[in-house]
Order: C-alpha cells, then sequence, then structure tokens
C-alpha cells in the first residue's frame, strides 16, 4: 500500500512515530504525480525541488521535537488562488501566467506553521469562476473516477488531487460551492467554514463576502484537523471573526443521539438525479438509525439564491478583478496604443470567456439606473434567505441535502449553456449567501461509479455539529478509492 | 442693458490627513521620499492583499465635522468607486457615498456684507491616489504610489459662495479649523489641501441654478481666484451667444488661464459605487463623540478671545496672532518662557511679519524657535542689548534660529552700561557739535535726537540708549 | 420579459469593465447577458419592500489598526511582477496628451 492512501492524520502519526520519514512522504506523493498528472491535470505548479528542500527543514524541526502537530511532514497541495511566497499563483488565468507573490497567504503561513509541505498549487476554474474546472486557462481537470468526466469546481484540482492521491490533503475555496461540489464529484471531503473563519489574506478575492478557504480531504477526521490548524483569527483581515472555539477536533465522536436533522422539501424536488436522492435518503436515514431526530421541513427561497448569488458575486468580481490591468503585475498586451487600448487588450487577451462573462455582468448591475434593481434587490434577497437560515436553526442543528443534483457530468457537456451550470449549485450557493458552515462527505457512487455527496449544513459557528453528524455517518462505511488507483 | 449675472459656487475640499500612516495599511503617509519607497502590497492593490482600517482617520473625520457643525453618521461605511487609471492600484478608490461620516454642517465667514454661512453637505473619507510623472524621454509616465492610500478628508460645500472672495474666505476658514485641530497641515502648495470648483452662472434673480462645471488642478489661493474669474467669463460668454453650458470636468491650467475639458470617450464617469465587502461598517457611540469633543483643542475664535482676556492684547493684534496656527503657537510658547505677552506679540507683529513680507513668506514656513526668541527678549529687558541692536540679532534668529546670547557675545554686541565711558564719548559729541547744543539750549528739542544719534554713532551703536539721554540731559 | 442587451449597453459595458470583444464575443455576450438577466429578475417576484439591503452577514463592526508605522521600504518586492519599470517607478503608456 502507498503512502498516499493513509489519510493526512494517519500519515501524520507515521513521520511522528519515525516508521516513516518526511522525505519518504513528500517522495510518495510525487511519484502519485508524475503517475497520474498526465491524465488528470490537477496541478498548475508542482514544486519538486522545493517541496524536497522543506521536506528535510521539517524533519529536523519534528527531530528536535519544534514540530509535534498532527499534520507536520504531511504533503498538501494548496488551490492556485492562494498567495504563496517564490511559488508561481495564477488562479488558472493567462492574466496571473507570471505572477510570483512577494507573500504568502495567512491559511497557507498557518499551515507551514504546523509543518506542512507544500507541493504545488492546484489547478482551478479560472479566478474560481466555474463548477467544471473547464474554464482553466491551463486546461482541464479530469476526474479520477472517470477522466471523461469533470471533477467539478472551482476547487477541481485539489478534489481531484487528494481523490487520485497526488497529495494527502488539499486547501480549497468556497464561494459558492467550490469546495463542496468538485468533493462531492470526486468522493472526498470538504468544508466550507462560517465565513470568517479562515483568514481572506492573501486569498485572490473572487466575491469578497462569499469567499472562504478550506480543507479537502480523504475524511472528516483530517478535515476538522486541517481546519484546526488554518482557522485564526487575522487583524490583516477586517471581516475575520474572533471566535470562541478553534478546536473542531473535539466534535470528531460518534454519537449523533438526539441531534435534530432537518431535510428541505425544496432540495429533493425537480432538476436532482434520482440516483443522488437515494443515496442522500439512505444517508439521513443512517443518521436516524444511530439516534439523530430526522424530519422534514419547509425551507423557504431556494429558488432565489442563484440569482441573488449571480448579481452579488458578479457585482463583487467585477470590481475585485479591475486591478488586473497589465501596470502592476501579470500578464501585458504586446501592442497597443495608448493606456485605454492597452487595458482594453491586456484584460480582453488575458481572462477567458466565463471570467468576462461576469465581470460583464457584474459591471452591468452596479453601472448607473440598474444599482438598485439588481444590486441591492440582491441584497436585500440575501437577507430573506438568511432570515429562512436563521428560522430553520431555531430548530434544527443540522440541515441535511445533497451537495449538487447530479454526478459529475461528462466533459464539454456544461459550458454552453450558462444557467444550466449555474444551476448545479443551487444546494451550495445559499449557504455562502448566509454565511454558513457547510461540508460534503461521499455517501456511495450511481451506477456509473460516480460519487455522490451529502452535505451537511450547520448555523453560523457551529462547525461541530456537522462535523460530529458527519463522522458520526462516516464510521458507518470505508473510505472509496477511484478505480484508477487500484489497478 | 447688458444682462447681470450671478456666480454660483460649492466646493470640494480634499484634506490630507496628518496621520503617520496611511488610511489602510501600515506604510508611512510622509512627503516625498522616492518613488515606491513607502509602499505595500495593499497600497499598491496587490492580489489578495485586503485593508484594515486607521483608527486615526475616523478620529481626525470626526473633530473636523464637529468643529465644523456637522452631524455625525454614528453608522457609516465605505464604498468603493470604480474607475480605471494607472495611479489608482486597484482601479476602484475606497471611499464613502452612501453613508459618509459627518453631514449637514457649516462655518460662518466675514464678507464686506458681513456674516454669511458657508453650507457643509458632507465630508467623507477616503485614500488618496499615488502620483503620475510624465517622463519628459520617453513617451511613458511613471507610477509612483507613495501618495497612494494617505487619508484624506473631503468635505463638499453647498453651493452657497456667490465671489472668489467667498471662497477665499470659506477655504481660509476651513484652513484654520483643520489646523488649530491638528488634523492636517492644509498646504496648497504641497497638495495637502486641494479645492475642486464647482461653478454655475444665472442671470440675477434667477430662480433656478445654471448648469454647473467643475474644475480641477487648483493649487494656490491665487490660481483659485483666477479660475474662477476665467470660469465666470467663459460661461457667460457662451450663455450670451445662446450656447449651453455642458456639466463636465475641466482642467484648470493657470499658465494659460484657461480651464480645458477632461472628458473622453473612455470615461463614462459612472463609478458603479457599492460598498466594500473587505471593510465592516463603523459604529460611533455617543461616548466616542464625547470623548472627542473633549479632547478638542482650543480653536481660533476661543483662542482670540482669551488673548483678549488673559493677555490684553488688542482685537487686531489677536486676529494676527491667531490668524494661523503657526503664529499662535509661536506666541504662546514664547510667552510661556518668557512671560512678556505684549511683548512678544510685539516681535511678531512687527519685525516677524515684516520679514515674512519681505521674503514673501507664509506663517507656516517660520523656522525660527520661541526659545530664541524668549532670550532676545530677555536680552533687551536687562538692558544688555539695545533695542536697534536688538532688531539686527533677530533677523539672523529669523533666519537662522541662531541662540542670541551667544551670538551677542561673539559678535560683541552688549550695550555700553559704563557711565565713565559714556560719560567720556558725550563729552567729545557736545564739544565737536556746539551748533546743536546752542539750539537746545534756545529750545530746539530736536538738537538732543541729533547729539543722541552721534553718540550711537561714536558707540557704534552698543550705547544704552536711556543712558545717553540721561547724561546728555545732565551735561548741557 | 426578456432582456434585450443593444450593441449600445454592450459597447457601454465594455468601458466600464476595459474590455473589448470580437464580433463573435459580443453576440454570444449579448445572448449570454439577456439570458442571465432574464434568469435574476425572478428576484423581482420577491416583496422586499421592507427589508433592508444586507452587505455583510455577521454584525462585526469598528476592526481599527492604530496608527503606527511597521511597513518599510519594499519597493524591490513591489516591482518585482511589474511589466515596465523604470526609475523605481512603474512603466504605463503616457497618460496625458
Amino acid at each position: 500500500m502507498s503512502l498516499m492512501s493513509l489519510t493526512a492524520v494517519e500519515l501524520g502519526k507515521k513521520i511522528k512515530a519515525k516508521e516513516v520519514t518526511v522525505k519518504e512522504a513528500v517522495e510518495a506523493a510525487i511519484a502519485q504525480i508524475e503517475k497520474s498528472e498526465d491524465t488528470l491535470n490537477c496541478y498548475v505548479t508542482v514544486d519538486k525541488e522545493g517541496a524536497l528542500k522543506k521536506a528535510e527543514e521539517v524533519q529536523k524541526l519534528i527531530d528536535d521535537g519544534t514540530l509535534t502537530g498532527p499534520l507536520a511532514g504531511v504533503p498538501v497541495a494548496i488551490k492556485d488562488n492562494m498567495c504563496t511566497k517564490d511559488m508561481l499563483t495564477t488562479c488558472s488565468s493567462k492574466i496571473l501566467s507570471n505572477f510570483v507573490p512577494t507573500y504568502t497567504a495567512e491559511a497557507v503561513v498557518n499551515l507551514e506553521k504546523a509543518g506542512a509541505v507544500i507541493l504545488g498549487k492546484t489547478n482551478m476554474d479560472e479566478f474560481a469562476m466555474g463548477s467544471t474546472n473547464e474554464t482553466s486557462a491551463y486546461g482541464a481537470v479530469k476526474n479520477p473516477w472517470n477522466t471523461e468526466h469533470v471533477p467539478g469546481g472551482s476547487s477541481g484540482g485539489s478534489c481531484a488531487a487528494v481523490a487520485a492521491e497526488e497529495c494527502s490533503y488539499a486547501l480549497g475555496s468556497d464561494t459558492g460551492g467550490s469546495i463542496r461540489q468538485p468533493s462531492s464529484f470526486c468522493g472526498v471531503t470538504g468544508i466550507k467554514p462560517t465565513y470568517g473563519t479562515v483568514s481572506r489574506y492573501g486569498l485572490i478575492a473572487y466575491g469578497s463576502s462569499l469567499d472562504q478557504i478550506g480543507p479537502v480531504a480523504k475524511d472528516v477526521t483530517d478535515c476538522a484537523t486541517i481546519l484546526e490548524a488554518i482557522a485564526s483569527y487575522d487583524p490583516k483581515d477586517s471581516t475575520s471573526v474572533k471566535r470562541e472555539d478553534y478546536d473542531f477536533t473535539s466534535a470528531l465522536v460518534d454519537d449523533v443521539k438526539g441531534l435534530k436533522i432537518g431535510i428541505p422539501k425544496a432540495y429533493f424536488g425537480e432538476g436532482l438525479d434520482k440516483e443522488v436522492k437515494e443515496a442522500v435518503l439512505a444517508a439521513a436515514k443512517v443518521l436516524e438509525e444511530k439516534g439523530a431526530i430526522v424530519e422534514e421541513f419547509d425551507l423557504g427561497l431556494v429558488d432565489y439564491a442563484i440569482p441573488a448569488y449571480y448579481v452579488i458575486a458578479a457585482a463583487e468580481a467585477s470590481s475585485n478583478l479591475s486591478r488586473f490591468d497589465g501596470v502592476k503585475y501579470g500578464y501585458r498586451t504586446e501592442d497597443y496604443e495608448g493606456l485605454h487600448n492597452m487595458y482594453k487588450k491586456t484584460r480582453s487577451e488575458g481572462f477567458g470567456a466565463e471570467v468576462k462573462r461576469r465581470i460583464m455582468l457584474g459591471s452591468f448591475v452596479l453601472s448607473s439606473g440598474y444599482y438598485d434593481a439588481y444590486y441591492l434587490k440582491a441584497l436585500r434577497t440575501k437577507a430573506l434567505i438568511k432570515k429562512e437560515f436563521d428560522k430553520a436553526f431555531e430548530k434544527y442543528d443540522v440541515i441535511l441535502g445533497p451537495a449538487a443534483p447530479t454526478t459529475a457530468p461528462k466533459l464539454g457537456d456544461s459550458l454552453s449553456d450558462p444557467i444550466k451550470m449555474y444551476l448545479g449549485d443551487i444546494y451550495t450557493i445559499s449557504v455562502n449567501l448566509a454565511g454558513l458552515p457547510g461540508i460534503s462527505v461521499p455517501c456511495g457512487n450511481d451506477s456509473k461509479g460516480l460519487p455522490i455527496g451529502l452535505q451537511l449544513i450547520g448555523d453560523c459557528f457551529k462547525e461541530k455539529n456537522i462535523i460530529r453528524a458527519a463522522y458520526a455517518y462516516e464510521q458507518t462505511g470505508s473510505y472509496k478509492r477511484p478505480g484508477m488507483l487500484e489497478e | 442693458m447688458a444682462k447681470q449675472y450671478e456666480t454660483v459656487i460649492g466646493l470640494e475640499v480634499h484634506v490630507e490627513l496628518a496621520t503617520k500612516t496611511k488610511i489602510f495599511c501600515s506604510c508611512s503617509t510622509e512627503f516625498g521620499g522616492a518613488p515606491n519607497t513607502h509602499t505595500c502590497p495593499v497600497c499598491t492593490g496587490m492580489p489578495g492583499s485586503l485593508p484594515v482600517l486607521n483608527k486615526q482617520v475616523v478620529e481626525y473625520a470626526i473633530a473636523v465635522g464637529l468643529a465644523t457643525n456637522c452631524s455625525i453618521t454614528q453608522y457609516c461605511k465605505f464604498d468603493r468607486k470604480n474607475y480605471f487609471y494607472p495611479d489608482n492600484p486597484q482601479n476602484y478608490q475606497i471611499s464613502q457615498l452612501y453613508l459618509p461620516i459627518c453631514r449637514n454642517g457649516g462655518v460662518e465667514i466675514d464678507t464686506p456684507a458681513g456674516k454669511k454661512t458657508i453650507g457643509i453637505h458632507e465630508i467623507h473619507m477616503e485614500e488618496d491616489a499615488g502620483k503620475l510623472i510624465h517622463d519628459e524621454w520617453e513617451d511613458c509616465s511613471l507610477v509612483d504610489f507613495n501618495r497612494s492610500g494617505v487619508p484624506l478628508i473631503e468635505i463638499v460645500s453647498e453651493p452657497d459662495m456667490r465671489s472668489a472672495e467667498e471662497v477665499i474666505a470659506y477655504l481660509d476658514k476651513l484652513r484654520l479649523i483643520i489646523q488649530y485641530l491638528g488634523a492636517s497641515d492644509c498646504k496648497l502648495n504641497e497638495g495637502s489641501m486641494r479645492a475642486d470648483v464647482n461653478l454655475s452662472v444665472r442671470e440675477v434673480g434667477a430662480k433656478e441654478f445654471g448648469t454647473r462645471t467643475e474644475m480641477k488642478n487648483l493649487n494656490s489661493f491665487k490660481a483659485i481666484a483666477r479660475a474662477i474669474e476665467g470660469e465666470r467669463a467663459r460661461q457667460i460668454e457662451l450663455l450670451e451667444e445662446g450656447k449651453e453650458v455642458v456639466q463636465e470636468t475641466r482642467r484648470w491650467d493657470d499658465n494659460k488661464e484657461y480651464s480645458y475639458a477632461m472628458r473622453s470617450k473612455e470615461d463614462a464617469q459612472d463609478y458603479r459605487y457599492f460598498p466594500d465587502p473587505d471593510l465592516v461598517p463603523i459604529m460611533i457611540s455617543d461616548e466616542w463623540i464625547e470623548r472627542i469633543k473633549a479632547a478638542q483643542p482650543e480653536l481660533r475664535t476661543e483662542k482670540l478671545e482669551r488673548y483678549k482676556k488673559e493677555f490684553d492684547i488688542p482685537d487686531y493684534d489677536a486676529e494676527i496672532l491667531t490668524s494661523s496656527k503657526k503664529m499662535a503657537d509661536l506666541f504662546e510658547a514664547t510667552t510661556e518662557l518668557c512671560k512678556k505677552p505684549k511683548k512678544v506679540s510685539n516681535w511678531l507683529m512687527v519685525e516677524t511679519l515684516r520679514l515674512m513680507k519681505e521674503n514673501d513668506m507664509e506663517a507656516d514656513d517660520l523656522s525660527f524657535s520661541p526659545e530664541n526668541l524668549a532670550k532676545l527678549i530677555e536680552l533687551v529687558d536687562a538692558g544688555t542689548i539695545n533695542s536697534s541692536v536688538a532688531k539686527e540679532v533677530f533677523e539672523v534668529i529669523f533666519k537662522e534660529d541662531i541662540d542670541p546670547n551667544k551670538y551677542v557675545e561673539e559678535k560683541g554686541l552688549k550695550a555700553v552700561n559704563d557711565e565713565g565711558a559714556l560719560r567720556a564719548t558725550i563729552e567729545e559729541v557736545i564739544a565737536n557739535n556746539p551748533q546743536s547744543v546752542e539750539d537746545y539750549h534756545n529750545g530746539k528739542e530736536k538738537a538732543i535726537g541729533f547729539l543722541v544719534g552721534q553718540t550711537m554713532k561714536a558707540m557704534q551703536g552698543k550705547a544704552n540708549p536711556g543712558m545717553v539721554n540721561k547724561i546728555l540731559k545732565e551735561l548741557l | 420579459m426578456a432582456n434585450i442587451i443593444s450593441d449600445e449597453t454592450m459597447e457601454y459595458v465594455g468601458i466600464l469593465a476595459k474590455l473589448e470583444l470580437s464580433e463573435e464575443e459580443k453576440e454570444q455576450a449579448k445572448s449570454d447577458m439577456g439570458k442571465m438577466l432574464d434568469y435574476i429578475d425572478k428576484l423581482n417576484e420577491l416583496d422586499t419592500s421592507n427589508v433592508e439591503p444586507m452587505s455583510h452577514v455577521f454584525p462585526v463592526n469598528n476592526v481599527f489598526r492604530e496608527d503606527v508605522v511597521t511597513n518599510g521600504d519594499d519597493r524591490e518586492n513591489i516591482l518585482k511582477n511589474a511589466p515596465g519599470v523604470k526609475e523605481g517607478a512603474f512603466k504605463v503608456p503616457k497618460t496625458v496628451e
């Protein structure tokens, strides 16, 4: 068995016990990358040399007792929208094709403090805009379960890399489902924490009011452990929240007795794949059998989350992405006449179609005469959606549903119709609008063998409820690896 | 008969606040410095960087709002103003549109027709842009972000002014208030105070305002006055020709004394303001406002009254002494040292103003220390030097801030107080000027002045004039 | 209900967003934006007249920094990624005629 089939925490234990060296762990990851990367394209950048060098440094710190945490020496992959000092950071966009940050994102700094060894940067939908990973300027990522299918997005590279064991765990970011949906498509576990839990400093913004960094790993234990390491109050991020609890691993208990779980009826209506529906309801049954109180309820406004989200995210993105102009960093067009032509050509050549589509939409909804009708309307809708969740969490500890309406679609099937693609985010998006934590855990495979994800949503700052439920559920099955690894 | 026109003017005044660091990052705000040496990822718009608000900016903005009779917006927010320009690193400026920190204030100015209140519509906080340097040799511009992120407040007046004089009076009033608060040095020539002029004309008696234009690039009071005259004339000419004034932004060229439209096709003037998601709202409690009120330094009007009462300084002198923070600070610090307010006032009112005028200087340019002026006053009072020597010494203090004690010693300028020496000299002067002595005895009082002068000349100006007078009269 | 996006609107949005689309891209973008706005118009079914717009989900406020200089000269790093540099500054096409 490869070292890479271990969970991050299991590997960390072996390193700590001196059964495995950090170098061996990193080499095992690199061997797997070299084996499957040509097929999968999970990474934009693999820093083999840097990782091996870092492995030695970390080994010393482990040996002299400086590093004692559960993740010390464990190799990790970072989504390419988090700045990493001296390592290319592209957001999978041509416009940042040559950008080498001079600072590291706070979440990654926290991981480094915990002894993580960074293998490289994972492929993603360009600027995290997309649900399939096909909008990357560096080619689509393939789903390790079936390479004719997409891995989901936008953290598709991170999720596929974890599933394909090209890293022990990864960081992703989630603006409208970008951790949970690809986790579901790739059969791995991912958490989108409560807004403000993980610092956004150094995360290249898409929709600032929605973006959160979170862990992607093989199981709930890993995710809770990683979240514990990356979460922190950061004075550099004004939206960072001083939480009362950061001890997420304390919720890793196999006990859901009395836990109140609500199932929104609207999550199981039209558009939901039959096999997904059955798998998710079967998971609910398992939790009920373990002592949870499960009931259906009416969650309002589900259909309004997507339009509200696209207005807010596109508006923020149009402003966030205006800094990419060929002046301070990144790509600048070759030939131009004057300043404005330089701007236009640089941006038109540097951004892909989906990014341009959202920048245009965002500029339009904020423009004179439309601000009230679109932008403020969306913010009011967001307030109503938040209220719906507040009401639900008065009754329930956890809301249960699918992470996505289908399993992973085939490559090339989604991009042609943006609305259809956006509808795939229906179960994840409202969680971002309301700032809530959500987790996706594998709950079976469909008849094509593609993984299905169960989503558990908690109230703000109540990660422990969803971690507990997910952990208890996970105890009833065993982790499944994609077929390509079993050969 | 020619139509009579009235000018209607409103001002947008930008003031750079005197904080040590920028509004959203911990870079220094120091003026000057090699390009981009006071920059970081935040003030250069690097991907992933985030703003964190400098508390002092809020405190200064509240202080200015209170001193200009504004109401404080106790729940206020920052918005993004989106437009592309290379001096704007994020291509949006963080500013306040929807909930500015101060609203509905006003200040009183003096006009020939009496006191008049100029309304303040709002004051908002925002970040300054970088500086563009136009390359002389190559067809390009260079961007320096040292100024990017320096905190500004923008004070937006109501369209209450009717002449260049009122505009200058209003600006002067704002400058004094803000300087006294210590919130900014308000130097027009260094750009720490900048005014954009919104101007329209209408026929006298008309109820509706005319179409206004906004003029930028005004960096002195004189340029502002000329720009107002120029733009008024341009608009009247358009109307007289039956043409229309176009609402636009114009750039004043003070050398050519003409303004030029700044609008281009690529400039849609649609700023797509929306609340900045990276910054959280500011809640300003009553207690916070009270704290700032309590800490407010003495403003000009109070100071003026106090000078009259406490130091018995006449009205006019008190006006001059408080006409700039610098002058008032010099007066108070020197008085504190020598306890002779009238004499200090006298030195500032007469010699200092004379030298400032001669050297075309503003009060802010004064560089001598209160210590040295106080020492000079002591020297005169003790009779160590006489007043004409003192004036000479002051000129050196004014220019080089020297220590007068040392200077007088080194240059041998001490007054001659030795009665024997004086008597000998005077006897000689009397002997050499029989005509003047006779004139004096014939009742020509003026003659004694000539004899005093001759004595001083003989003593190289160092004689104690009181003693000279006394001995002369005695001997005559 | 269908939103028709005119060429003028596309032109205008292009100026705001500093994007220049090819003819082909433009037609596609017009149709995409129309469809997206049709979809977004769904929000009009909701009565939000008594609802305050919510920009921040949590009532976090008054996050401040103290006014202390902690950043030094970092020019080398700041200019490291610039496409054009001259005399310690970012080089851009001439901004005035």
